[in-house]
């Protein structure tokens, strides 16, 4: 393995000390060292807003903390949950006495450990409502919604329910916000190259070289098919079909789009998979509001690119131009 | 009525972690075959923290099953650690009350595990998870129970079930968690969690058999 590790068991560990270092300006580490917290956190009178998920998925999750985003994040061990008493020591970090949203992915391990966490601090008397997102089309058909995982949407999740719950809204009013944030998203990976967890060794998962898997999810999880590799312009014109076509959007709606790399994808190859994807949201009667290109949510060393696009109405809009300062650029 | 001493039995978790110890690297071989490849990595670090707690401080069964709960639910995460981590806080929960074990008060606390695991996860028999073991196991325990036989008797066929169950998931398509994400793909492998549930049952079982061979042997 060529990777920057000092023991492949302590990767999580070594991580978040040298985060915390790097941006001790926005975040500090929380009282437990499986939480990073916002410096502001907690407002008194401000519904807290909290993630989590598993590590090596940087910027995500821990990028995310800042002001008019995130309050706290709870950290999980690479590619796997957090611990139900983390992600409570995250609420608890965030509470400013109106109650906390937890917004995470749809996987088995996050769910359960929320659940709960949701009893711990309802014991303690903080009230945790959550949102789970499910943006990842590829992950299970239209009709079963509510098993597709959680991918990269999730950003834009957290950038609506942060600005809301900075402007003041209550509880009821920042989940439904979230919920509706991620309702109108839409994303799909396309992987190119597994990638390797350092403490197994090994690829988890193989992509013959000269082929490519459409509809990949954020830790390798099988896609819909592997098809041969072929030029950007024609990836690029199947990740939008595949995400137009699960989403019913009227000509004229506005439309903010996000593309990440998985990790060990150039940032100018996502440059050129966006030259495509532009002319082919146009190309809908779509309009883009604003286009984010970077490497925003990724999965470890993979190679790859996931597409978002969230449709916008006048209150998505405008919360996400509000201005955050969190360690990610977004 | 066979039974044998809740004070002190704590020494059966040790030898419940010593096998997933042990097991660490075939574990995460056979979870890497269908998922991430982390099962053992992260079974064996809960167990082995959970035994730095136990040992040398002579817990009752109820406070060591207490220690290895807590320690899976709040230090371990992924799925493992809260689905194994209610059963063994249910497990304790159940006994903790009992100064004695017999085989109904097992039959018991095996049910409130499941229970638990239930109650938090949404598997069913035959998704492939550790439920093809735990369900067969509790079964096979509770029918020797209910035909009269001795409680070695009735662990010895919750051992045979529980390890029939695990070999079972070779032929299942796994319906949740990230192995499910494969379908056909998943077939002919075995379920890593069905794998170490069976170890755990089986260490259980060998252990409970230990304690009521000396609690028969102090009464003669």
């Amino acid at each position: 393995m060529q990777r920057f590790i000092n023991n492949p068991d302590e990767v999580v560990e070594d991580t978040v000390k040298g985060f915390v270092k790097a941006h001790a300006d926005i975040v500090r580490l929380g009282s437990n060292p499986r939480v990073i917290v916002a410096r502001h956190a907690p407002v008194s009178g401000k519904v807290g807003v909290i993630t989590g998920g598993g590590s090596g998925h940087e910027p995500a999750f821990i990028g995310y903390t800042g002001r008019n985003m995130l309050d706290a994040v709870a950290v999980g061990e690479l590619f796997s949950s957090p611990t139900a008493k983390s992600f409570f020591d995250a609420a608890r970090e965030a509470d400013g006495g109106k109650g906390v949203v937890c917004l995470y992915g749809n996987y088995a391990g996050d769910n359960m450990n929320v659940k709960m966490a949701i009893k711990l601090a309802a014991k303690e008397g903080i009230e945790i409502a959550t949102v789970v997102a499910n943006d990842d089309v590829c992950s299970a058909g239209p009709d079963e919604r509510d098993k597709r995982r959680g991918v990269a949407g999730e950003i834009f999740m957290w950038k609506c329910a942060g600005a809301k719950a900075a402007e003041g809204a209550g509880l009821a009013d920042v989940r439904a916000i979230a919920q509706t944030a991620i309702d109108n998203c839409r994303s799909i990976g396309v992987g190119l190259g597994p990638c390797t967890l350092p403490a197994v060794g090994h690829p988890n998962f193989s992509i013959e070289p000269g082929t490519m898997e459409v509809g990949i999810g954020h830790h390798g999880e099988p896609g819909v098919r592997v098809e041969p590799l072929k030029p950007a312009a024609e990836i690029a014109r199947e990740m939008v079909k595949i995400v137009l076509d699960d989403h019913d959007l009227a000509a004229g709606t506005e439309v903010a789009v996000l593309v990440s790399g998985l990790g060990a994808t150039p940032v100018n190859e996502l440059y050129i998979l966006n030259d495509t994807i532009e002319q082919e949201i146009a190309g809908r009667g779509l309009s883009i509001h604003k286009t984010y290109i970077g490497n925003y949510f990724t999965s470890l060393e993979m190679v790859g690119a996931t597409l978002t696009v969230m449709a916008l109405d006048a209150e998505l809009k405008r919360l996400l131009d509000v201005d955050v300062d969190c360690p990610a650029r977004f | 009525m066979q039974h044998f001493d809740n004070a002190s039995a704590g020494d059966i978790v040790l030898s419940v972690a010593d096998r997933i110890i042990e097991n660490r690297a075939y574990l995460s071989e056979i979870d890497g075959k269908i998922g991430d490849g982390d099962h053992g990595v992260n079974m064996a670090k809960g167990f082995g923290m959970a035994a730095e707690r136990i040992r040398g401080n002579d817990m009752s069964l109820a406070a060591a099953f207490d220690t290895l709960g807590t320690v899976l639910m709040t230090e371990i995460g992924g799925s493992m650690g809260p689905l194994y981590g209610v059963m063994f806080t249910q497990f304790a929960e159940t006994i903790e009350n009992s100064s004695s074990i017999d085989a109904k008060t097992f039959s018991t606390m095996l049910t409130n595990g499941l229970d638990g695991i239930q109650a938090i996860g949404s598997a069913k028999v035959g998704d492939k998870t550790l439920l093809d073991t735990l369900v067969p196991a509790i079964d096979a325990f509770d029918s020797a129970n209910a035909g009269g036989k001795p409680f070695p008797d009735a662990l010895d066929a919750l051992v045979v079930a529980a390890e029939k169950g695990r070999d079972g998931t070779k032929d299942l398509v796994a319906k949740i968690g990230r192995a499910s994400r494969l379908g056909e793909r998943s077939l002919g492998v075995l379920d890593a969690g069905a794998t170490s549930c069976a170890l755990i049952l089986k260490a259980l079982a060998l252990g409970a058999k230990q304690k009521l061979q000396l609690s028969a042997a102090a009464v003669r």
